[in-house]
C-alpha cells in the first residue's frame, strides 16, 4: 500500500492506496490503519483498494472543523469525491462502519453496495458497549480479540514500551487519534444512526466476529433488522478486530458485493 | 499574601479496604459508600469549619466543584457558598470555582456568581476551572476534544453578560440565546477577580495572561514537585511580555498541618494524611485523562496528569515521604513557616490555598491545627511582596457598608414600626 495525499475542503488527507480491480473505500476504525495493515493487503489483491485516514490518524493533520456526525459524514463524502470516484463498494469497520452507514444513510443514491465489519452507531440498553477511552492498554487485547494473548503480541510487537520518548509519543499518538474518535463515540458510541438507517438502499453485508466482545453480536441482528435486505455472514473464534483474526473470511463476505 | 483556608469536603467514613475493593474514588465509586444521614453533620461539621476559619482572619475561605467524587462532596460549591454568604462578615468567599462548560446555558453561572456577590457584599473571588477528566468528560459526558472551545465560549458569553448594559443576542456554537440579559449582575466592576485553576495546560498559561486573572495550580503533590510547573507558567508570562511579575498572579494548593511541634504534628494528623493519600486519590488511571481532553501541546510538554500517581502508588509513602518530599507541610510553626516561605519565594506565588482539612480529619483537630496557623504561622508571612502590596486586581473588593445577615427587627419592634 502506498501512502498519499488528497487536498479536501477541511484539511489535507492522507491515504493508503493499492491493488487493483473495483474501486473500494475502507474506512477505518478508532484503532487506525497503517500501510502494513494485513487486511488492506488482502484486500488489494482483489480490489483497487483506497484507505483514507480520519483527520489526525497516523500523521495525517487534524481537523479541529470535523466536530460532529454530519461533518464526519460530509468529509468522508468529500474524501470519496477528491479522489475522483464515484460509487465505490464502500467498506467500514467498528467507527468506520459507523460513518460509511451514515455516508449510505445520507445518500443512498451514492452508495450501491456497503460492507459493514462489525459497525458502531446503535446503541442497546440491555448491551451497552464498553467504554474504550476509560480502558487501559493493558486491558485492550481482552476486549478486542478473540485470542487475547496472540492479540497483545500483535497489538505490542515491535513497542518499547518501557521507553519514556515511546510512551510520550503513544499519548500524543493516542490524544490525536482518540481524540478524534471520541467526537462521534464519546461517551456513548451513538449519534442518531437507528433513526437514518431506513434510507440506506445499498445491498449490504454486515461482518460480525461470533466472540465480539466490543461490540457484542446481537448489535448485528439489530442493523440486520433496520436494513433492508441486508445480510449477515458471521465469523467463528474472531472478536472485534475480525478483520485481523480472519483475514480471509472478511475478504470473502465483501467479495459477494463485487 | 492573600491566604484562602480551604476544604475539598472529603467523605471522612471511607472504609480502610477502599483501595483493595473498589477501582477508583471518583466517578464510579460505590453509591452504597454514601450515607445520606450521616452526610448531614458532614456537610454541617464542613460549614462550620469554614465558617470558624472565616473568623480567623484568613484572607479567603474556598470551595470547589467535584461530581460523583469521594473525596469532594461538593458537586455545587454555589450551594455552600450561599450559606458562607449568610454567615460571614469579611473574609472573602473563593469559589474555585463553577466549570463553565458543564452549566447549560453558562449564563446560569453568570447569574449564580452574581448573587453570591450581591448576598455578601462583593466578596466573591470566582473560579472558571475547565474541570478534571473525571468531572468533565467521565461524569458530565462532554467530548474531550471539544470541552476546550465549549469553556471558551462559556467564557465570552458570562463575561459579556455580565459587561453588557443591554439585552444582546448570543449565536455561538454551544449556545444559542436570543435576550442574554442577566438580572441581578454583581457588586463588583468591570465583574469579580477570576481565578483559574489548571494542571499543566499551555493554553491555560496563556488564557490567564491575556486575561489578567489568576493562575492556580491545585496540586496535592506539593510544592517541590510543582517548581518545574510553576517555572513554566512564569516563563511564559516573560515570553507574552506581561506588564507585571506580580506574584497574585498565581495561586498555589498545599497541604498544610500545624501543631505545637514536629512530633506533635505526626501523632496528630499522621492518620488522616494517610487517609486523604491512601484512599482519597485511589483514582482509576482510565479517568485520569481522556483522550483529547488535554492538547497535543502541552502533552508534548511532558506534564502528566497529576491524577496518574507517582510510580508505585501513594500508598507506599509514609509520614516521612509525604513531609520531606514536600506533599505535605507540617509540624510546628516554625517548621510550618520555614517550608511556607521555601514554598513562596520557589513559585513565586501571592495566593496559598490551605488544604487544611485533610482526609477524615476531625473537627477539633482540625481547629486546633487551623488556629495555631492563623495565630502563629500566617502573621509572619503576611509581607512577603511589600512591592506587590497594592496589587488588587485578583482580590474581591467588598462593599464599604455591609449589612449584617439575620438583623431583622425583633417581633414587638416590627410591630411598634408597621404600626406608626
Amino acid at each position: 500500500m502506498e501512502l498519499k495525499t488528497v487536498q479536501t475542503h477541511h484539511v489535507p488527507v492522507r491515504y493508503l492506496e493499492g491493488g487493483s480491480g473495483q474501486p473500494l473505500v475502507f474506512l477505518h476504525g478508532a484503532g487506525g490503519t497503517t500501510a502494513e495493515d494485513p487486511f488492506l493487503a488482502k484486500l488489494a489483491e482483489s480490489f483497487h483498494v483506497y484507505a483514507p485516514l480520519i483527520p489526525g490518524y497516523g500523521d495525517s493533520e487534524e481537523g479541529p472543523t470535523i466536530r460532529d456526525m454530519l461533518d464526519f459524514t460530509l468529509h468522508s463524502w468529500d474524501v470519496v469525491k477528491a479522489l475522483g470516484l464515484k460509487d465505490p463498494i464502500l467498506v467500514g469497520h467498528s467507527m468506520g462502519g459507523m460513518i460509511a452507514a451514515e455516508m449510505a444513510a445520507i445518500a443512498p443514491n451514492d452508495v450501491s453496495r456497503l460492507a459493514l465489519i462489525c459497525p458502531a452507531g446503535l446503541w442497546l440498553e440491555d448491551h451497552p458497549i464498553a467504554d474504550i477511552f476509560s480502558t487501559l492498554p493493558f486491558e485492550m487485547p481482552a476486549l478486542l480479540f478473540h485470542d487475547a494473548v496472540a492479540g497483545a503480541a500483535q497489538m505490542t510487537a515491535g513497542l518499547a514500551l518501557d521507553d519514556p520518548a515511546f510512551l510520550q509519543a503513544y499519548l500524543v499518538t493516542n490524544a490525536r487519534q482518540l481524540g478524534m474518535a471520541g467526537k462521534i463515540l464519546f461517551p456513548i458510541p451513538e449519534r442518531g444512526l437507528a433513526e437514518r438507517l431506513y434510507r440506506v438502499s445499498a445491498k449490504t453485508i454486515l461482518v460480525w466476529g461470533d466472540s465480539d466482545k466490543l461490540i457484542p453480536p446481537v448489535y448485528a441482528q439489530a442493523f440486520k433488522g433496520m436494513i433492508a435486505g441486508a445480510q449477515l455472514v458471521s465469523i467463528p473464534e474472531a472478536g472485534h478486530l475480525v478483520h485481523w483474526e480472519k483475514t480471509d473470511a472478511c475478504v470473502e463476505a465483501i467479495k459477494r458485493l463485487a | 499574601m492573600k491566604f484562602t483556608w480551604f476544604n475539598l469536603m472529603p467523605w471522612p467514613y471511607l472504609p480502610d479496604d477502599f483501595r483493595e475493593k473498589n477501582r477508583s474514588v471518583w466517578v464510579d465509586i460505590d453509591q452504597k459508600l454514601f450515607d445520606p444521614e450521616k452526610s448531614h453533620e458532614v456537610y454541617n461539621t464542613y460549614m462550620d469549619l469554614l465558617e470558624y476559619a472565616g473568623g480567623l482572619g484568613f484572607d479567603g475561605i474556598g470551595v470547589n466543584e467535584h461530581h460523583q467524587n469521594g473525596y469532594g462532596i461538593m458537586p455545587s460549591p454555589n450551594i455552600i457558598a450561599a450559606g458562607l454568604a449568610r454567615r460571614t462578615k469579611d473574609v472573602g468567599l473563593v469559589v474555585l470555582g463553577n466549570s463553565i462548560a458543564l452549566y447549560n446555558p453558562p449564563v446560569r453561572v453568570a447569574e449564580e456568581f452574581a448573587m453570591l456577590d450581591c448576598i455578601s457584599g462583593g466578596r466573591l473571588v470566582a473560579g472558571f476551572p475547565v474541570g478534571t477528566s473525571m468531572d468533565t468528560n467521565y461524569c458530565y459526558g462532554q467530548i474531550p476534544a471539544l470541552t476546550r472551545e465549549k469553556y471558551l465560549e462559556a467564557h465570552e458569553l458570562i463575561m459579556r453578560a455580565w459587561h453588557e448594559r443591554e439585552p444582546f443576542a448570543f449565536n455561538g456554537r454551544y449556545n444559542k440565546l436570543r435576550h442574554v440579559n442577566i438580572w441581578p449582575r454583581p457588586i463588583q466592576q468591570p465583574n469579580p477577580p477570576i481565578h483559574i485553576p489548571g494542571g499543566g495546560s499551555v493554553e491555560t498559561y496563556d488564557f490567564c495572561i491575556d486575561n489578567t486573572y489568576s493562575y492556580s495550580y491545585l496540586s496535592f503533590t506539593g510544592y517541590i514537585r510543582a517548581k518545574a510547573l510553576m517555572q513554566g507558567y512564569w516563563d511564559r508570562v516573560a515570553d507574552r511580555n506581561a506588564p507585571d511579575t506580580s506574584p497574585y498572579r498565581a495561586g498555589f494548593a498545599q497541604t498544610i498541618c500545624v501543631a505545637e511541634t514536629d512530633d506533635e504534628a505526626e501523632r496528630l494528623y499522621a492518620e488522616h494524611i494517610d487517609y486523604f493519600y491512601n484512599r482519597c486519590l485511589h483514582v482509576y488511571p482510565g479517568f485520569a485523562d481522556a483522550p483529547g481532553y488535554r492538547t497535543i501541546k502541552t502533552i508534548q510538554t511532558g506534564a502528566l496528569s497529576q491524577y496518574a500517581p507517582p510510580t508505585g502508588g501513594f500508598g507506599q509513602l509514609s509520614w516521612k515521604d509525604l513531609t520531606e518530599q514536600g506533599h505535605v507541610i507540617a509540624g510546628s510553626p516554625e517548621t510550618v513557616r520555614q517550608r511556607l516561605e521555601e514554598l513562596i519565594k520557589g513559585l513565586h506565588v501571592g495566593n496559598i490555598f490551605c488544604l487544611m482539612h485533610v482526609g477524615n480529619m476531625p473537627a477539633d483537630k482540625c481547629m486546633y491545627s487551623t488556629k495555631l496557623f492563623a495565630e502563629k504561622v500566617m502573621p509572619k508571612l503576611r509581607n512577603m511582596f511589600p512591592e506587590y502590596a497594592d496589587d488588587d486586581r485578583f482580590w474581591c473588593k467588598p462593599m464599604a457598608k455591609r449589612v449584617t445577615a439575620g438583623s431583622l427587627l425583633s417581633e414587638s419592634q416590627a410591630a411598634l414600626v408597621a404600626g406608626e
